[in-house]
């Protein structure tokens, strides 16, 4: 039976989405893992599609759904087998442009959301910087009002989509002197003087999609570059956040998912000591293990998008989802390579790929101890 | 932030979790209301006696509805809500003490069940209608010394006597055994031992030949833990001669379902048990629940504890919708049993010394939790279940 944030139309969601992936993403893999980047026609093509914001409302552009189908976009891109295609993808449609449509004029919508839901337009979202990830609190970017508009300054790192991105949702400290409720976004565009991709970062995993290291030098921007309210920008972007995590959780264990399955496939026909492995009752139970996290992982994010759909802000099960997730990701990663021994050690089955991908759902978006410190606080132990 | 969609009203539709309706809230406080004010204050007195007046706590049960959530009105039931049971079983978990939750819950989802599930209507009106009323207690007896998950491993004979048949053969580790007025048990009706050969039998108290005695047990001390044995036993055959391994089976999903409900329940009860002793303990100037480690166990737990509800729902849900839970129902009966003593193990080490004395409730919760990962059908055998479902 389906969850019941889902019904039959949702499926027919997954199933034209799977369709894509496997036929035009998952051939590309291999190929765009090697170059660092997968081209920017995925965006346009997905774009048209109606892949990219499948919840945004029609006169956007978008298909009017709900957090079922994000789920179902989220899930279904990242068994294209490259987790860095799923995590663009999802920076695009779930973490930069929904502060856009939450918090944005008209005009903004316009000029910035509907391009992106297109895919004409790629976004990315500016929080880390080198001295404050986690803590976003600590963020040292200024922004400061000039007789046009703002003047803005900083560095930020680890931005996904960055070099290439056409605009850049930052976070900015607008008064220093107002501690959280000093902090403003904006809406930047990266062809602004000023504006500098510094360098490109080389990383573990998630090879296929670009991270940037941005450099902001007194880049000047209009007045109406201010997305929501000036000063509100700590608790617009906690509220981003929690979409953020859910979305990734939710990627991350699809991707998990996957590579549980061939693993499975494998264990059936790789033979050793004269029968195949997963016959041996110590495999057979890893994988009950396995599949039985995994399960709770999954229905601990649908439990949890149904909650926010019917109309809860369920901070703390987004946490404990992202952070269940995220070991039980990281666990089944690890135990689905020493499965495939020598062959997950190759990297022609993807498998270490999948397993240095994965490594990343328990930093982004916020760590594990962050989760904790974040759940604690709910528990009233603080 | 979601838009519109086609159908607005969809998710306020949805009952929470895709299961729990206003009425079933309003139970869960009634059953609540009658556990806070009936059971618990009196678990404490009850361990320590290592029993519970029996007869008075069934009927009392019995008369507010606990054990008839799953049953028609014929049988003086309120359902059948399979739902609603659940809802009842969650409660009952909050006894504070393990062995009259075992108590309750063995009386209302096994001997009384399999009658319900596989009896004739004469057979429900005689041993159900009574059990549901909470003035018959009903219990289960499938394990044998030799024969525990192993259930076609059972040696127990039953032989055709007259129109009847005669039961002979020893059950033990049989929750509600020396207290239960019938006992539906589990024996062989084939010379050949396979799966093919095993009928459910029921056996009255004081039949001739039966005996039953109580086993001492390391938790759930308040329960009647008992030894069944039974010597050329007048016995009624209950279901199909010889589809008794299917029988069981069928009702072990539920046996599971309502142990996961159960053992998630009880895991939070303890957690915030421990939560709130390690706020008032203070330790190097500060309470114990401020350092950040604990904070952070205490989080996980929290976290565990929520993963394995939601699994444990997914299961449930199934069961409701009348699919075939197998492998769910597997899967969250392990992961929540082991969650539930894990959690009791953390709770007694913030405990610290007190967590190991006898007046501290947390060690009681340490010693009831364990038998979880065991008792029907233990992880190992669940883990099979699983792995076999996926084809290995």
């Amino acid at each position: 039976m389906l969850h019941p944030l889902f019904t039959p139309e949702h499926e027919e969601l997954r199933t034209a989405v799977r369709q894509f992936v496997e036929s035009e993403l998952a051939p590309h893999a291999m190929e765009w893992e090697r170059e660092g980047a997968f081209p920017d026609w995925v965006f346009k093509r997905m774009g048209d599609l109606g892949f990219l914001g499948v919840r945004f409302p029609p006169e956007y552009g978008g298909q009017g759904g709900d957090w079922g189908h994000s789920i179902v976009i989220g899930e279904e891109t990242a068994r294209s087998g490259s987790g860095g295609v799923g995590m663009a993808i999802a920076v695009q449609s779930e973490m930069a442009t929904p502060p856009i449509f939450k918090f944005g004029t008209e005009d903004q919508k316009e000029r910035y959301l509907a391009p992106s839901i297109r895919g004409e337009k790629i976004a990315c979202l500016g929080i880390s910087e080198p001295n404050a990830g986690s803590d976003v609190a600590g963020i040292e970017t200024t922004s400061r009002r000039t007789s046009g508009g703002w003047a803005i300054n900083g560095r930020k790192i680890f931005i996904t989509n960055g070099v290439r991105a056409d605009f850049c949702l930052l976070v900015t400290r607008s008064d220093r002197a107002a501690g959280h409720e000093g902090f403003s976004l904006f809406l930047v565009d990266t062809d602004l003087p000023g504006f500098e991709v510094s360098r490109k970062l080389d990383k573990l995993g998630m090879r296929s999609s670009d991270t940037a290291e941005l450099v902001l030098d007194d880049v000047n921007v209009p007045a109406d570059a201010l997305l929501g309210e000036e000063g509100r920008g700590f608790i617009e972007i906690m509220w981003e956040l929690q979409g953020e995590r859910l979305i990734g959780v939710a990627g991350s264990v699809a991707g998990a998912w996957l590579v549980f399955e061939k693993t499975l496939q494998y264990a059936k026909e790789r033979h050793a000591f004269g029968r195949p492995i997963g016959s041996f009752q110590v495999n057979r139970h890893k994988f009950a293990t396995m599949a039985t996290e995994l399960e709770a992982a999954r229905q601990f994010v649908y439990d949890t998008a149904l909650a926010w759909e019917r109309g809860e802000y369920p901070v703390k099960q987004i946490s404990m989802a992202k952070l269940y997730g995220g070991l039980v990701v990281n666990r089944v990663m690890n135990e689905c390579l020493q499965i495939f021994g020598g062959m997950g050690y190759a990297t022609e089955t993807g498998i270490e790929r999948a397993w240095r991908d994965s490594r990343l759902i328990r930093i982004g978006g916020g760590t594990d101890e962050i989760m904790r410190e974040v759940i604690s606080k709910s528990l009233g132990v603080w | 932030m979601s838009a519109p969609t086609a159908d607005a009203t969809r998710f306020a539709r949805i009952p929470r979790a895709g299961l729990f309706t206003e009425e079933h809230e309003e139970l869960r406080s009634i059953v609540r209301g009658f556990v806070q004010r009936a059971l618990r204050p009196n678990a404490e007195e009850w361990e320590r006696a290592g029993d519970f007046p029996v007869r008075d706590v069934f009927v009392q049960a019995g008369t507010v509805g606990l054990f008839g959530a799953k049953y028609e009105s014929t049988y003086g039931g309120t359902g059948p809500d399979l739902v609603a049971d659940a809802v009842i079983t969650e409660e009952i978990a909050l006894c504070g003490a393990g062995g009259v939750a075992a108590a309750l819950g063995a009386h209302k989802d096994l001997g009384p069940y399999y009658v319900y599930r596989f009896g004739t209507e004469e057979q429900r009106q005689r041993w159900l209608a009574p059990a549901v009323a909470g003035t018959k207690i009903g219990a289960l007896a499938l394990t044998e010394p030799g024969a525990g998950s192993d259930v076609a491993g059972i040696q127990s004979k039953a032989e055709p006597d007259g129109d009847g048949w005669r039961l002979s053969g020893t059950k033990t580790f049989i929750t509600n055994g020396p207290i239960a007025d019938f006992v539906v048990v589990a024996a062989r009706t084939t010379p050949e031992g396979s799966h093919d050969g095993i009928s459910l039998f029921v056996v009255e108290a004081g039949a001739p030949g039966f005996h039953a005695s109580r086993v001492d047990t390391v938790g759930w001390r308040t329960s009647h833990t008992g030894e069944l044995v039974f010597d050329q036993a007048p016995a009624e055959l209950l279901g199909e001669l010889n589809g008794g391994f299917r029988h069981v089976m069928q009702n072990f999903q539920w046996e599971r379902i309502v142990m996961a409900l159960a053992a998630v329940t009880a895991a939070q009860a303890t957690l915030d048990l421990a939560i709130d002793y390690a706020r008032d303990r203070t330790a190097f100037g500060r309470p114990v629940a401020k350092f950040q480690v604990w904070k952070h166990r205490f989080a996980d737990m929290a976290t565990e504890i929520e993963a394995a509800r939601a699994l444990t729902y997914h299961a449930l849900r199934k069961i409701v919708a009348g699919e075939d839970a197998t492998r769910e129902v597997s899967m969250a009966k392990w992961l929540a049993t082991e969650l539930d003593w894990k959690v009791a193990d953390e709770a007694l080490q913030v405990h610290g010394g007190y967590g190991y004395m006898m007046e501290f409730p947390v060690q009681r919760a340490w010693r009831d939790s364990r038998v979880g990962p065991i008792g029907g059908g233990s992880t190992e055998i669940m883990k099979e279940i699983i792995g076999r479902s996926y084809g290995l």
